[in-house]
């Protein structure tokens, strides 16, 4: 156990100030704040990924980008989510399984097609395996390009996406 | 009585053998194999025209790839199963049914394996009639999980959305309390068609998808594609070339093992661990990203070499990197070691013996912890390895612990091999010139990426054009294995025990 605390003492915070110039730290707690009134709660499905995109997505998770100081959270059910992030070209396999999450998010909701194939099936195309980008099967609000596309990439999609007009009338939860 | 072909030695680096068999000699010949230690790597078919399909298998022998190609008459294209021989043909059997119609009588198994709903069950995409255009579309047929009866029984269903960030499959846990059974696996659900997609690329586009088959393999996957393609041409790459993506694919190794090590800290509850891992993790990506541009090395690998040459300050860099890496990882090791909560998760569980290991066929890091003593980089290793002596990494235990202790040896040799290549790195060009002109050929790439071996088959057509390509990654063969692990292990280990193979969904559907 100390071990463990002396090794955390060493290495100190190792988030990054942001230094992406549409939002510094307290842009995005505010904007978030004043849209949800709580974090963003995300939910992530692969939809025939090759699983590149996943890895940018876990580096989110890595220290240096303090995911969770910003305001930001993966959720485990899509219920509980404001915010779906979908990677891979759609493999006719998954094409159900992301209907069906879609609909299990409560609205207001937003998609982000995430990588070259999720946003118009990247070097897999479309075929009898591949439906060719999110956006076939279900409304997306912003597309990510990349090959993966890199975290910050990824934060100023969502940035996008949650800054946008769509339900910015709604009244904020007390 | 058939006449048989002489052996066919295949040009290039991997040391590999074509040869035809009949359908009537394959089971014999390939009992007599197993009996001499050959083990399964691959197993596909092709479309030969009107009146032929071949089935291929590729087998490891001592010292290289034996590649046996059977003809099967169009009217009746079956060929005696093999699954009781080799364990993990099961699912190559099935997916090659599922993909070109090809039969396998007296399986053990029928069910079909990468075709959920996409297809009919009597059209068969990669047959050279299909245009690979969409179907129409069907209900999707109810697959036939494996029940288990009994008091007390129940069962679990789990995805293909699963709860974390993970790639979609179906597991299905019968369970008693929280002991698991039975766990059945139903896969492809990533299924993109790759292999009939190969069909209308040219060569640097074939190599730019193989980096994409798992996109965490991508040096590996690229790299097998790549030997493929200059076996066939004739032509060897510049020394140089083959050292630096030797480099890229121990990088990779470093990454990928880092990130693991991160999340088998993670799924024990010990998120500092994670944490401290993943910092290593990113700040080694950053230096991908300075050194060429991309934090995974994609599209590093290029037909005739690779896409960037490295400056002597570029090497000096992951050096440096290197002395830190080294240091910071020892020490996490020991904190590890030293914390009885996770020893405690980690020992005895998801445990595989050296004996069901080698009946099912495990190999790469999974087999390695398992006592399954084959590593490409040792075993029938290509020209920067033979003279880098590579020491393989093994345990006996076959448990969670057992492929974390194989990973921490692992990083630490790949940072041994790092500091080897740079230091002897030899100089000249890095690409070839020009590219030789396409012609016909069949060749073959394998490589021990960071799970395992990636094998590649290719068969190029008279204009050069990609006639067949096959890459099969080392998780279609362990996959089933992880069936065996959870056997008597409790349902909330199971994200632990998945995490500790980490095998890919995406390489296996195709």
């Amino acid at each position: 156990m100390a071990n463990i605390l002396n090794e955390i003492l060493r290495h100190g915070v190792r988030s990054e100030p942001f230094s992406w110039p549409q939002a510094d730290l307290e842009t995005w707690q505010q904007a978030l704040w004043q849209r949800f009134g709580r974090a963003l709660v995300i939910r992530h499905v692969d939809a025939g990924s090759c699983n590149g995109c996943e890895l940018e997505i876990h580096a989110l998770n890595a220290p240096q980008y303090n995911l969770t100081g910003l305001g930001l959270h993966f959720s485990a059910s899509p219920r509980h989510a404001d915010l779906l992030l979908v990677t891979g070209p759609v493999s006719r396999h998954m094409e159900e399984a992301l209907r069906r999450t879609y609909a299990a998010l409560p609205e207001p909701r937003w998609v982000v097609a995430v990588g070259d194939c999720g946003r118009d099936g990247g070097v897999f195309g479309k075929s009898y395996a591949c439906l060719g980008g999110v956006s076939q099967v279900i409304p997306v609000d912003v597309v990510v390009a990349g090959c993966p596309p890199t975290p910050l990439q990824l934060l100023a999609g969502i940035w996008r996406a949650v800054t946008s007009a769509k339900g910015s009338t709604l009244p904020r939860p007390e | 009585m058939t006449s048989m072909p002489p052996l066919q030695t295949l040009p290039g680096v991997v040391p590999a053998w074509q040869e035809t068999v009949s359908r009537e000699d394959l089971r014999s010949l390939c009992l007599t194999q197993k009996e001499q230690g050959a083990r399964l790597v691959s197993l596909w078919g092709s479309d030969e025209g009107e009146e032929n399909f071949d089935l291929h298998l590729a087998l490891a022998v001592q010292g290289g790839l034996r590649w046996l190609r059977v003809s099967l008459p169009a009217h009746d294209p079956t060929y005696p199963a093999l699954d009781d021989v080799f364990a993990n043909a099961n699912r190559l059997q099935r997916a090659t049914h599922d993909l070109l119609g090809l039969l396998a009588q007296g399986a053990a198994e029928s069910r079909p394996w990468l075709r959920h709903s996409a297809w009919p069950a009597d059209r068969f995409p990669l047959r050279k009639g299909e245009d690979g255009q969409v179907y129409p579309p069907l209900v999707r047929e109810p697959y036939p999980f494996v029940t288990v009866s009994g008091q007390g029984v129940h069962e679990i269903p789990v995805g293909p959305v699963h709860a974390g960030i993970i790639e979609p499959g179906h597991f299905r846990f019968s369970v008693v309390g929280e002991r698991v059974l039975r766990l059945d696996t139903q896969l492809g659900y990533t299924h993109k068609g790759i292999e009939k997609r190969a069909e209308s690329l040219a060569p640097a586009a074939l190599i730019h998808l193989a980096g994409r088959v798992s996109g965490d393999s991508t040096v590996a996957g690229a790299w097998a594609t790549a030997q493929a393609l200059e076996s066939i041409l004739g032509r060897q790459i510049p020394e140089r070339a083959e050292w630096l993506r030797a480099l890229w694919l121990e990088r990779e190794r470093l990454v990928n093992h880092l990130g693991d090590l991160g999340y088998l800290c993670n799924d024990v509850g010990l998120s500092a661990g994670f944490s401290l891992f993943w910092a290593l993790k990113e700040t080694a990506l950053r230096t991908h990203e300075k050194l060429v541009g991309h934090r995974y090395l994609h599209d590093q690998i290029q037909l005739g070499g690779v896409a960037r040459a490295l400056t002597v300050s570029d090497c000096q860099s992951l050096r440096e990197e290197g002395v830190t890496l080294e240091r910071e990882v020892h020490r996490l090791q020991e904190l590890l070691q030293e914390h009885a909560g996770v020893q405690d998760r980690y020992v005895s569980t998801g445990r595989v013996t050296p004996e069901l290991a080698a009946r099912l066929g495990l190999v790469g890091l999974a087999g390695r912890a398992s006592a399954q003593a084959w590593d490409l980089r040792v075993s029938c290793p290509t020209p920067p390895y033979a003279q880098a002596e590579v020491r393989m990494a093994t345990r006996t235990q076959g448990d969670v612990a057992a492929r974390v202790a194989v990973r921490f040896d692992e990083v630490f040799e790949s940072l041994r091999l790092i500091r080897h290549f740079i230091e002897y790195l030899p100089s000249g060009p890095s690409l070839w010139n020009d590219t030789p002109p396409l012609r016909a050929g069949v060749g073959v790439g394998w490589v021990e990426g960071w799970r395992g071996e990636v094998f590649v088959a290719l068969e190029l057509g008279a204009q050069g054009q990609v006639r067949r390509w096959h890459p099969e990654d080392v998780s279609m063969s362990n996959w089933p294995v992880l069936e065996h692990a959870v056997q008597g292990n409790i349902v909330p280990d199971f994200p632990l025990i998945n995490k500790s193979f980490n095998l890919s969904y995406s390489g296996q559907d195709g």
